[in-house]
């Protein structure tokens, strides 16, 4: 395993996998999804509303290094206690479509946990152009080992 | 085999990243490469099979030894499409957990 946090997005297909095993008891990481104060803190974002129950929904906002204010926000279709999260997510007044994200947590030990996160865009090319969003920005890429790789062959 | 091959479905395979990896730091042979894998090699053959038709590693002949190298356009295709994203989540997910470590330890 090179990365903790693994995304799978095959060619031609509408879905992304996002994996990840954290050094977590299961309860715990799946209160990071459901306390609001807890999700403002991981997720970078102010948390303007979470309902975090079967039929319930969010909103969140955070303000980018421009200060410029995005908005996101979601239903939480179905929820159960240290297993699952089903819920969509938007961001508001981009023109993207509504996705769908299914939220798998599973104990792997007492100390150790998985989430598996299976995101459904609309289209193919919906996916891959949400991919294709700055999302690195702000992020130091000397800590990309990939790229890093890349850039040190010799030719 | 006639199976069309993307760089995604290859490098969804642990081995097969751990062979880019490996590769990266230089030119290698299919023995040098199986002998750091407990995989048998016939699967480490296929691996490298699958690597090679996709373009993220190339063959390079000297004398009767093949050595394997990367491909760096296309490594830097998953780079540039998937990395950034696949970063975003680990900085959170990196986030989360210490967050929670520390909410443990409070408890």
């Amino acid at each position: 395993m090179i990365y903790k946090t693994q995304v799978t997005a095959e060619d031609g297909k509408q879905e992304l996998w996002i994996t990840r095993e954290f050094d977590l008891p299961l309860f715990l990481l799946f209160k990071a999804f459901v306390e609001p104060e807890i999700v403002e803190q991981w997720m970078g974002t102010k948390v303007l509303k979470l309902k975090a129950q079967t039929h319930g929904s969010y909103q969140f906002e955070t303000t980018d290094p421009m200060g410029n204010k995005h908005r996101f926000n979601g239903v939480i279709h179905g929820i159960v206690e240290n297993q699952s999260i089903v819920r969509t997510f938007e961001m508001e007044k981009t023109g993207f479509p509504v996705q769908l994200e299914f939220l798998k947590f599973e104990e792997i030990t007492e100390q150790t946990s998985q989430l598996t996160m299976q995101v459904v865009y609309k289209s193919v090319e919906d996916r891959d152009k949400m991919l294709k969003l700055p999302f690195a920005q702000g992020i130091n890429m000397a800590h990309n080992r990939l790229q890093d790789i890349v850039k040190n062959l010799k030719y | 085999m006639n199976l069309r091959r993307d760089v995604f479905q290859a490098i969804a395979d642990p081995t097969r990243r751990g062979i880019l990896v490996l590769v990266a730091s230089q030119s290698m042979t299919a023995g040098t490469i199986a002998a750091n894998f407990e995989t048998a090699r016939p699967t480490v053959s296929k691996h490298l099979q699958i690597l090679t038709e996709c373009e993220l590693l190339k063959q390079e002949h000297n004398g009767r030894e093949i050595f394997y190298h990367l491909n760096p356009i296309k490594m830097k295709e998953i780079a540039d499409f998937i990395e950034p994203f696949r970063m975003m989540w680990e900085e959170r997910f990196d986030k989360l957990e210490s967050i929670m470590k520390n909410y443990q330890s409070k408890e």
